[in-house]
């Protein structure tokens, strides 16, 4: 208590010296809501708030709820356009969820939204025992999912999808970008089941329009083929295959991209018939190299008898640093620069 | 008859409680007892404690207060009964056969392999059991997003909630108890069974919840507390709550002290366990108790 005393009383001399001295270099620094957009790229805006509006227009059984993270999951564009369709459940996630089981035991088909962090770690027993178990079609919107907050550990979920692989009934859906939300959300409302969404929020890159691609709900999708190497990837690191398969040909590798933003239940045989050639296989995930998208692939592939290496690029097995998001994704891996490297490095 | 607290309201006492409803809910609760003893007979053991404390509250609900269809478990406009405390489902499932919606010979394959009735509670597995109860602390949470459910569709079905004493220990039923009372949700009720046990002992020296009268008062809740072995002061205390109810207003909690293996004495003098074990010779013992102690208090 005495340093925070003494640290206020002295800073009006720090800013006095501060000005006599030339500025220093501006810092790169974290932000809860970083965007991971790059510099001038299409983006469209709050893609998940305008879709369940859309699917709400649609379907009158659509609610919205979410734990005091209205604006920050992008629910409260819902919360504007359908005020008596949605519930405000304050700061109590297990509520949230039991809450949400109880209104689809009605019939109603709620969208709950939290941080991922809170949904997977602090409400799982509710969402395993009164959606998954009855199997009923509960919405899960989880955002800041893996590495896109530079928060640290509190808010970094990183092992969601290792957390959520083992809850039956559940599906799992890493989208890449707008495309994907806006199409996976009618999809999600319509499956009968709990789904769980990994939300991309706020000003979300529009990526997919060039692929002359759709989103369907448990299929893989090849975006490009190639000849050396094969992505496999799923959510945000779908857009950075893309890119590092772009940077590659200007080295002469001729990469494939496969984008499988249904987790679970998994598409194993468009994957497997890609995976099962001559090409280096690499997976890309936003997500720790435990129980996601590289652990997912893998068993797919021995199950199937396929005797083949996989090689992940994903977030390590450890509780990541606080910083800025790009500084971040490049000492973690996820940047580009680091998916090239890795396969060139990979092809000798 | 004891009400032992009620919240300040302007709602009178409903005019006496008629003698048949009386002898109506205390048959019922007799033979709640009774088919609770045979289960745990065959299984020889399980939470016979737990049912006979609460069966004059199941017997309440069931025989007097809830609005279902037998025939039609699944009934829209049904009232909601949801069993958070799952283990208590030896009880619910002899007031689910009370009630008609489960065969009375079907009670017998309680927690037995393939049975509906199985020993933690699942809606998964039995007709007229709304919720997979037995992870403590779920069952109010999921009976706020019913009631708001309910009310948004325009339905009058109320929604009633039986949890343990025990499961105030949770911080997701005070999640709930807020949230039902910042929503408004007259259309609810929750009726706790205060029996002061649980797993690791008694209440007080487990996690101390009293002073609970006033927790739940000061969660904004139509409280009152009652003998909750008492027919005549539950049937006052559910009109009360039944008055109370509205689509929007305050959300009401029954707080029922009872005593684990009520109405038999045998299990009522035995150190009380969270499981309790009784021989096998002991059981015609506990039926006779348990029809002496009725059929006198029935003639008295």
């Amino acid at each position: 208590m005495s340093t925070t005393t003494s640290a206020a009383a002295a800073a009006p001399t720090v800013t006095a010296a501060a000005a006599a001295t030339p500025a220093k270099p501006k810092l790169k620094t974290s932000a809860m809501i970083a965007s991971f957009a790059d510099p001038g790229q299409k983006t469209a805006s709050a893609p998940f708030g305008h879709a369940l509006v859309k699917a709400a227009q649609e379907n009158d059984r659509i609610v919205g709820l979410t734990a005091d993270l209205g604006k920050y999951t992008d629910m409260h564009i819902f919360a504007k356009a359908f005020p008596e369709r949605f519930f405000q459940m304050g700061m109590a996630e297990q509520l949230l969820f039991g809450a949400a089981a109880g209104l689809a035991e009605t019939g109603l088909v709620p969208f709950a939204s939290t941080y991922s962090v809170f949904a997977a770690r602090r409400a799982y027993d509710f969402l395993c025992l009164d959606a998954a178990e009855p199997n009923l079609n509960v919405n899960i919107v989880g955002g800041l999912p893996g590495l896109t907050t530079g928060y640290g550990p509190s808010h970094q979920a990183t092992e969601d999808m290792a957390i959520f692989r083992g809850m039956p009934n559940l599906t799992i859906v890493d989208p890449c970008d707008s495309i994907d939300i806006e199409q996976a959300v009618p999809q999600l409302a319509a499956s009968d089941g709990p789904t769980y969404l990994r939300l991309l929020r706020g000003n979300v890159p529009t990526v997919l329009d060039e692929y002359g691609y759709t989103f369907e709900l448990g299929k893989a999708k090849v975006l490009r083929g190639g000849n050396d190497v094969v992505f496999i990837s799923s959510g945000l690191m779908t857009m950075r295959a893309l890119q590092a398969a772009k940077a590659l040909a200007a080295h002469n590798v001729d990469v494939a991209v496969v984008h499988t933003p249904t987790i679970k239940p998994f598409d194993a045989a468009t994957v497997l018939a890609e995976i099962n050639t001559d090409r280096l296989a690499v997976t890309l995930e936003n997500h720790s190299v435990v129980g996601g998208l590289f652990e997912t692939v893998a068993s797919a592939v021995v199950t199937a008898g396929v005797g083949k290496r996989v090689v992940p690029v994903a977030l390590p097995d450890q509780f990541l640093d606080a910083g800025a998001l790009p500084t971040l994704h490049d000492r973690y891996g996820l940047a580009v620069d680091r998916i090239v490297a890795k396969v060139l490095a990979e092809l000798g | 008859m004891t009400i032992t607290h009620e919240s300040n309201t302007e709602s009178a006492m409903p005019a006496g409680i008629v003698q048949d409803r009386l002898a109506h809910v205390s048959a019922a609760a007799y033979r709640i007892r009774h088919h609770a003893l045979n289960m745990g007979e065959v299984q020889g053991q399980g939470y016979v404690g737990q049912a006979l404390g609460a069966a004059d509250m199941l017997a309440t609900v069931y025989g007097d207060q809830l609005r279902f269809r037998a025939e039609d478990p699944h009934w829209e406009a049904r009232d909601r009964f949801l069993l958070s405390t799952g283990h208590y489902a030896i009880g619910h499932y002899a007031a689910l056969a009370e009630a008609g919606i489960l065969p009375v010979q079907e009670l017998e394959t309680y927690g037995s392999d393939d049975s509906r009735l199985p020993m933690s509670g699942m809606s998964t597995y039995t007709p007229g059991m709304e919720i997979s109860g037995g992870s403590l602390g779920h069952g109010l949470t999921i009976a706020v997003g019913m009631a708001l459910g309910l009310r948004h569709q325009g339905s009058s079905a109320r929604v009633f909630n039986f949890l343990s004493d025990g499961e105030l220990d949770e911080g997701s039923t005070w999640e709930a108890a807020m949230g039902a009372h910042h929503h408004q949700l007259g259309n609810l009720t929750a009726m706790v069974d205060i029996n002061a046990l649980q797993a690791d002992g008694k209440t007080d020296t487990v996690l101390r919840t009293e002073p609970v009268t006033e927790k739940w008062e000061s969660f904004g809740w139509y409280t009152q507390r009652v003998d909750g072995n008492d027919v005549g002061a539950l049937l006052a205390a559910f009109d009360n709550a039944a008055a109370q109810a509205a689509a929007v207003g305050r959300p009401s909690v029954i707080l029922c002290d009872t005593k684990v293996g009520r109405g038999v004495p045998l299990l009522e003098e035995r150190e009380k366990a969270h499981f309790m074990r009784i021989d096998e010779h002991e059981w015609q013992v506990c039926r006779e108790q348990l029809t002496a102690g009725y059929e006198g208090k029935a003639s008295a």
